[in-house]
């Protein structure tokens, strides 16, 4: 052991340069004759220039990091950072308390919806459309069982408004009969002949008790009308006599025709028959005709509940309502007298010479 | 020296005398002039600012031992040659650590250097060994070895310090300490 360190000790002075002149002779004698010592000279040179080397790095590291210290990089680094876009440094900077936020607001807004229920109930939007649907059934029910129980009209028809029967002279003068509820409530009534002209007439008389009406046409273009073509029957007509009537349900004259079926009319009315004959309620007050062309009614109604089922007012009815016309009404004389020149022609003959004497009636009404 | 030019950047030629001279002045210069060039390459490049202290250490000692050693033969600028050897430290560190994206953000123009940090890199495992090899050694083997062979403190001055009765003492102990820390240092792999 101390033999060694005397050698290290030798090296050491000899690389230092501290051996006396014979010493140093005496010790390259050695290195030279013992190849070991000479190994042990390089590495011993070559070890301590590494802890001087390493001491020295040490203290440059400390000299560097001394200066470093002076650096506010802090700042350095605020000035030397390429910055990014505002939203970027925002979240760069923020981004744990916007992230904070953002997942308040989310846990607010899903428990606001998770307490007011519409996460659960999926079917919420359908309800309000369920009830819809029901309260549109409903309301159509409603309004069916409003149709269904509506008053059954009469079948004098009131209707308001435009309303259009049928009328048919009673002399050549211009005076007209028709039924009372087709005129009623009007304001002004017009009748159209066939060849498509209108006049304006006057209310001269009306039976409500019998449903009859007696117009006068004051319009001063209407010229009088050739001598009447029928004649009205006074006695009653049998049951099963063939009966027509022709009449303005619509604008174009409407032929209706069948049989006498009963000598009562509408809940044993015996002011009326009963007619089997399919009319339209534009037809009231139009003329009721058996097969010789002789008037033996005024078509006044039909039967809502049979088919087919019609009721005329009788002749003779008409005849007397025009006997109590009070005079001082009539300006001008009413002569209800016709000769037959129906009977015998065959039936589109007879609704051909008929037809000039049919007027449509049209009531207005505010 | 005139009082200008002892703040503010060193001119090249400077800085080498400086460092030959040990100049704590040229020194600190020449670390505050290009420091925050360095900053800005590295955390522009997804470094921080310890990065860049590392790097940029890692640099000027290259710099220092090369022109120490006297193999340093300047062919650009001093900055250029700087941020040359600060770049291509740090791409490859940001390839060691996986970070390294195929694209860097250059703020200076550059050299190719060749691999004289690898020559460094060599020196500096030896040095990690040595400073191991020092803290195993424990003391007061440490502060004898650091006072005599790195501070040049003379074996008197060792002596009083440690209240070793005489020289030869102390001596017998330095070499005790010597031989372990050889023995420890070629222990490590």
């Amino acid at each position: 052991m101390s033999e060694n360190n005397e050698l290290t000790e030798s090296i050491e002075r000899y690389l230092n340069g501290e051996m006396t002149k014979a010493e140093r002779a005496q010790f390259e004698e050695l290195r030279a004759k013992d190849a070991s010592v000479n190994t042990k000279v390089a590495e011993h040179k070559h070890f301590i220039n590494l802890v001087k080397q390493y001491g020295e790095r040490l203290e440059l590291e400390m000299r560097l990091d001394a200066i470093h210290d002076e650096i506010d990089v802090h700042t350095l680094e605020e000035e030397m950072m390429i910055h990014p876009s505002f939203i970027v440094r925002m979240w760069r900077n923020h981004h744990s308390k916007i992230s904070v936020a953002a997942s308040i607001a989310i846990f607010a807004v899903l428990s606001t919806l998770f307490f007011t229920g519409y996460l659960n109930n999926k079917n919420a939007n359908y309800g309000p459309l369920k009830g819809k649907i029901d309260q549109l059934e409903r309301d159509q029910n409603n309004l069916k069982n409003k149709v269904n129980n509506l008053p059954v009209q009469r079948p004098q028809m009131t209707n308001p408004g435009n309303f259009r029967g049928t009328g048919f002279a009673i002399s050549t003068n211009g005076y007209i009969v028709t039924d009372n509820h087709v005129i009623l409530h009007a304001d002004s009534v017009y009748v159209q002949a066939a060849d498509g002209k209108s006049y304006r007439t006057k209310v001269v008389y009306t039976e409500p008790v019998n449903d009859i009406a007696v117009l006068e046409i004051t319009d001063p273009s209407f010229k009088p009308l050739a001598p009447l073509p029928y004649t009205f029957k006074k006695t009653e007509t049998d049951l099963g006599e063939g009966v027509f009537t022709i009449g303005y349900p619509k604008d174009n004259i409407v032929l209706g025709s069948g049989l006498l079926t009963s000598s009562t009319g509408d809940r044993g009315d015996t002011t009326q028959y009963q007619i089997s004959a399919l009319l339209d309620y534009g037809h009231s007050g139009g003329p009721l005709l058996d097969s010789k062309g002789n008037i033996i009614g005024i078509i006044n109604g039909k039967q809502t509940r049979v088919a087919g089922a019609a009721f005329a007012v009788k002749t003779s009815y008409l005849l007397k309502a025009i006997k109590d016309i009070p005079a001082d009404s009539l300006n001008k004389p009413l002569n209800a007298n016709g000769k037959n020149i129906l009977a015998g022609l065959a039936r589109p003959q007879q609704i051909k010479k008929l037809e000039n004497y049919v007027f449509m009636v049209r009531v207005y009404n505010q | 020296m005139s009082k200008e030019t002892n703040s503010g950047v060193p001119t090249d030629s400077e800085v080498i005398l400086g460092i030959l001279n040990n100049s704590e002045n040229v020194l600190k210069r020449l670390y505050l002039a290009y420091f925050p060039m360095i900053l800005q390459l590295v955390i522009n490049n997804n470094g921080s600012t310890d990065d860049a202290k590392d790097i940029y250490q890692e640099a000027i000692i290259v710099l220092y031992n090369k022109v120490k050693t006297g193999d340093f033969e300047l062919s650009s600028k001093l900055k250029t040659y700087i941020y040359s050897i600060c770049r291509r430290l740090w791409l490859k560190r940001l390839t060691q650590m996986n970070r390294y994206g195929g694209d860097i953000k250059d703020f200076q123009e550059f050299l190719v250097v060749d691999d004289e940090t690898e020559k460094n890199n060599e020196r500096d495992i030896q040095f990690n060994k040595m400073g191991s090899a020092l803290q195993q050694l424990g003391e007061p083997c440490k502060t004898i070895i650091e006072d005599f062979y790195i501070n040049n403190k003379s074996m008197q001055e060792i002596c009083e310090e440690f209240g070793y009765t005489n020289a030869d003492n102390a001596k017998t102990q330095k070499y005790k300490c010597l031989q372990r820390l050889k023995k420890l240092f070629f222990q490590q792999k």
